[in-house]
């Protein structure tokens, strides 16, 4: 019986690899070993049957999300070891806890038994003649449309909440304004001034200071800014 | 048609001058309020005439539906037939003459009286619908009505603690015995299954012998009768409810005189008379009614005879009247105690309005003590008074004499103990009343006055003005002749015919006796009454010193009778204080600890716990984790266990 | 057992056992690293890989494909929780500096 074999050997590595991913002391160490359980865990998809939702995992999984955890364990500057203080601590309760989960589990699988009238339960049973993606696409688009179309939506606001939590606002970066670019006018920032020679700045009247602050209102071109009064001007400087 | 317009007059004008009495001013609401009633007394009377001269016929004046709740039904309608028609024509007519007169009595007030006014009318209202109900509940309807506008009057000078202590004390000691009455209806309405007058008249014969088991087994009639009078009891101011009664002379004298002579204190008497059907049906509470009746009499007669208050001498004497129309009914002849109730309206509302001319006269003073001597400067009152005390004593051919007359021959002629021990309470009551009328009136305008003038500087004793005196003459009228008058058709030849079923035919046996009595029955009254005037004569014209002597010779039983048998004082004690005691204490234990309490202790608790539980909340989102996971172990394990 | 073998000598218990396992793993996981808050959501990824292989057991076992379409949501919901998770993360390591769960104490009212 090669294919139970290789149950066994799926079941036995997927639970060893799992284990070894929360122990692992290395954060790295686990996230491989993560991939590894989702590689094994495929395995025993492809052992029921279910070959699409196989490759899925390993695709989605393995190349998504996994990378996204092995990139942020290494992106983070995490003194990891310091993450490991009281796991001795913590053991115990944990696995009393876990073996008592265990054990309540299997005890239940023991006492298991299947209603005669299961046969006629089927929401919907698999069809003689079809593959395993096509079985799932004809329940999928029809029966639940709306809860796929909305589990769409779900990824779509992880997405955009993913972008938005972690996108870096910067108030003082210089970001290009095509309005003001496109509306902006010759007389708003050129102005033609005679010059006889010899002549001063000041006396022509051109006012720009000559000590001027990196966030002065002189860099906006568009016009003339309003007079600043010594209240604006300290809300300005708390704001920036 | 006529006869609705005499029942709802009143009410019009008592809305139109109580609601917009402020912006028409006092003359208007006088105006319209006189105006109605004048047109109110004039539907009555043509009415009343109508009905006993046969061109009407009693019938029922249907209005509208009022409650249908299943076979619980009652409307609003006016029943149509002798009782109702003599009651309505007597309201009518002396209410008429007091709103009238009321326009002299109030002229001296300061604030505005149209309030006075409206609430005059409504308490004339509330009498014609209780007078005209057709069911129970309508007449329960008017008797409540009655008690609020009495509560309303009484308490008019609201300023005045005491008034406002003698307006609770009527409603509350009427509310007492309404409780009775509405018992009575409700098992009225057990009983027969319905409270129109009619339908329980008709099913008499099927529940004569039905029983109730409440601490014994009791004939239902005889309990019902027992809870009606007891009604009454309170309305008509019987022994031992009568308490509110003297304190309501702090309302102004009008009010008095309507509460005593036309409205109040006569729907006892009136109630007993409508469900004579039914009271006659139960000869132990005829008993106790004549008991009470004589008692009442005789009691409040002597308490009568010591009084100093003018107008407290005629609420005891009221009392005391009201006592005789209850030996009448007790006798089970309650057109006598209708008689008796129309003739005594007459002259008790001419003794009150005289007594009110008398206090007008000497500027508001009260206490007889301080009169004397007034003959000379009011006669007019001076004469109408001394009719009044002439038909109150029982000397003929004066109204009073009858009526009275009747009532003791009825109670003799009755036959049994209880209506014989009313007879000789009545002629004792008769003696004395004839002694305190005479008081009151030697009293008063005899003698050397003794007005303290000093506090009277500058203000004569004046006879009071025309509009007072016009009622009061039309009454002095009414009670000198309305008995020779309405005897033969109340209780002589015509009765049958008058009557027309209206009240129960059976005490029609007690009226034939009354003609088969010994002669001296009908002399003792009037014998005793003449000796009460002699001995007032001799008390307070040929001996004025006697009175004195007599008091502190028989002391405690001049102080006994001075504070009225000490019922109040008893009252404080049994119940009052008692009651004061359980209130405070309800209001100590039970609302502020228990109701206040546990409310506010279950917020406290509610605080405290959340005070507490707050701590589980730690904010660390690894407990809040582990937390989910033990739980989720506990759910699995207690699933397994407990499968 | 109606279905209940997916393979030869396989049956639907054993998937089952499997899935426990993971899951009871995953539990632990959450237990051990109670500081480090990436092993947090592997552990979780785990429990939520043993609750698909439950699914598809039993959509293996009952042919019926239901089993699938849900495990295949289950799939969608854990990549968005991953997602976010990790953004979570990074953005508080950004202000903290540090990933310690215990830190994390302002989740009250």
């Amino acid at each position: 019986m090669l294919i139970t074999a290789v149950f066994w050997i799926f079941a036995t590595i997927l639970v060893v690899s799992a284990a070894l991913v929360v122990s692992a002391r290395n954060p790295v160490h686990s996230v491989l070993f993560l991939i590894l359980c989702f590689f094994n865990a495929a395995g025993l998809f492809l052992l029921a049957g279910a070959e699409f939702l196989a490759l899925i995992l390993v695709v989605v999984y393995v190349g998504a999300v996994a990378v996204l955890f092995l990139f942020v364990v290494m992106m983070l500057d995490v003194n990891f070891t310091q993450l490991r203080e009281g796991v001795q601590r913590y053991a115990p309760v944990g696995a009393t806890i876990g073996v008592v989960l265990l054990a309540e589990l299997l005890m239940t699988f023991g006492g298991v038994r299947v209603a005669p009238s299961l046969a006629t339960l089927h929401v919907a049973p698999i069809a003689a003649q079809t593959s395993n993606t096509e079985a799932l696409g004809l329940v999928l688009y029809t029966h639940y449309v709306l809860a796929f179309q909305l589990s769409g939506l779900v990824l779509l606001v992880a997405m955009i909440g993913a972008i938005v939590l972690t996108l870096r606002d910067k108030p003082r970066a210089r970001r290009q304004s095509i309005a003001r670019q496109t509306t902006r006018e010759v007389g708003d920032t050129l102005l033609m001034v005679d010059v006889r020679p010899g002549q001063t700045m000041a006396e022509l009247g051109i006012f720009r200071p000559l000590t001027t602050l990196p966030q002065a209102p002189a860099l906006d071109l568009i016009g003339p800014t309003p007079p600043v009064s010594a209240d604006d001007a300290t809300g300005r400087g708390d704001a920036a | 048609m006529l006869f609705p317009i005499a029942v709802f007059a009143p009410l019009l004008g008592a809305a139109i001058a109580g609601l917009s009495g402020r912006v028409i001013g006092d003359r208007a609401a006088q105006a319209v309020t006189i105006g109605l009633m004048i047109a109110a007394a004039a539907c009555g009377i043509v009415t009343w005439v109508a009905l006993i001269t046969g061109v009407t016929h009693a019938g029922t004046d249907f209005i509208s539906d009022w409650i249908v709740a299943g076979g619980f039904h009652v409307n609003w309608a006016l029943r149509y037939d002798a009782l109702s028609v003599t009651m309505v024509a007597m309201v009518t007519f002396i209410a008429t003459l007091i709103h009238i007169y009321s326009i002299g009595y109030m002229g001296h007030e300061e604030r505005p009286t149209y309030r006075f006014f409206a609430y005059l009318s409504l308490f004339s209202f509330a009498m014609l619908m209780l007078v005209t109900a057709n069911n129970l509940l309508q007449l329960f309807f008017g008797w409540e009505g009655v008690g609020l506008a009495s509560y309303l009057l009484i308490g008019y000078w609201y300023d005045k603690p005491s008034a406002c202590a003698a307006a609770i004390k009527a409603f509350v000691v009427n509310r007492i015995a309404d409780l009775f009455f509405a018992v009575g209806i409700a098992m009225l309405f057990a009983t027969f299954g319905s409270i129109g007058f009619n339908s329980i008249f008709a099913g008499l014969g099927a529940h004569l012998q039905d029983r109730i088991s409440l601490f014994g087994s009791h004939h239902v009639l005889g309990v019902i009768g027992l809870l009606l009078f007891i009604g009454a009891m309170g309305k008509s101011a019987q022994i031992g409810l009568h308490v509110w009664l003297p304190d309501a002379m702090e309302g102004p004298t009008p009010v008095s005189a309507l509460i005593h002579a036309a409205t109040m204190v006569t729907a006892g008497v009136f109630l007993m008379a409508r469900m004579s059907p039914l009271i006659s049906l139960a000869a132990p509470v005829l008993a106790v009614i004549a008991i009470i009746g004589g008692t009442t009499a005789l009691f409040a007669a002597t308490i009568g005879c010591v009084q100093t208050d003018i107008k407290r001498v005629i609420a005891y004497s009221t009392c005391s009247q009201l006592g005789y129309m209850f030996v009448a009914a007790g006798a089970g002849a309650f057109q006598v105690s209708i008689f008796h109730l129309i003739t005594h309206a007459f002259f008790k509302a001419l003794l009150f309005l005289g007594a009110g001319s008398v206090i007008h006269a000497v500027h508001g003073e009260q206490d007889m003590r301080k009169m004397g001597g007034l003959w000379r400067n009011i006669p007019v009152t001076y004469a109408v008074m001394w009719v009044g005390s002439l038909a109150l004593a029982g000397i003929p051919p004066f109204a009073g004499y009858y009526s009275k007359d009747a009532i003791l021959e009825a109670a003799y002629a009755a036959g049994n103990a209880a209506a014989h021990y009313g007879y000789w309470c009545g002629v004792l009551a008769a003696f004395l009343t004839a002694f305190y009328s005479w008081r009151l009136l030697l009293m008063t305008f005899h003698g050397k006055s003794r007005l303290e003038h000093a506090s009277h500087a500058g203000h004569a004793v004046h006879e009071s003005p025309l509009v007072m005196l016009v009622p009061l003459l039309l009454l002095a009228t009414g009670a000198t002749i309305a008995g020779y008058l309405l005897k033969p058709w109340f209780i002589g030849a015509h009765q049958a015919t008058y009557w027309h079923g209206a009240i129960d035919a059976a005490s029609a046996t007690v009226l034939a006796a009354m003609e088969h009595i010994p002669g001296w029955v009908g002399y003792a009254p009037l014998v005793a009454g003449l000796s009460g005037v002699a001995l007032a004569y001799l008390m307070y014209v040929a001996a004025p010193g006697l009175p004195a002597r007599l008091a502190s010779l028989f002391r405690p039983i001049y102080l006994l009778l001075l504070n009225k048998w000490y019922v109040d004082e008893i009252y404080d004690v049994i119940f009052v204080r008692p009651y004061r005691y359980l209130a405070g204490k309800l209001w100590q234990i039970g609302d502020v600890e228990l109701i206040d309490g546990v409310p506010n202790g279950l917020a406290a608790l509610a605080a405290d716990a959340s005070g507490q539980v707050v701590r589980l909340q730690t904010g660390s989102m690894a407990v809040y984790a582990f937390t989910m996971l033990i739980g989720l172990v506990v759910l699995i394990s207690t699933f397994l266990l407990f499968r | 057992m109606s279905g209940g073998q997916i393979l030869p000598g396989i049956g639907l218990m054993h998937y089952l056992s499997v899935g426990a396992l993971l899951l009871v793993l995953g539990m632990f996981g959450i237990f051990l690293n109670r500081k480090n808050v990436i092993t947090i959501m592997m552990s979780i990824e785990l429990i939520l890989v043993g609750v698909n292989i439950n699914l598809v057991g039993f959509s293996a076992a009952l042919h019926d494909i239901t089993g699938q379409v849900l495990a295949l949501f289950v799939l969608t919901v854990a990549a968005a929780e991953a997602a976010i998770g990790l953004a979570i993360v990074v953005i508080y390591f950004r202000n903290r500096g540090s990933i310690e769960v215990e830190d994390v104490t302002l989740m009250r009212g």
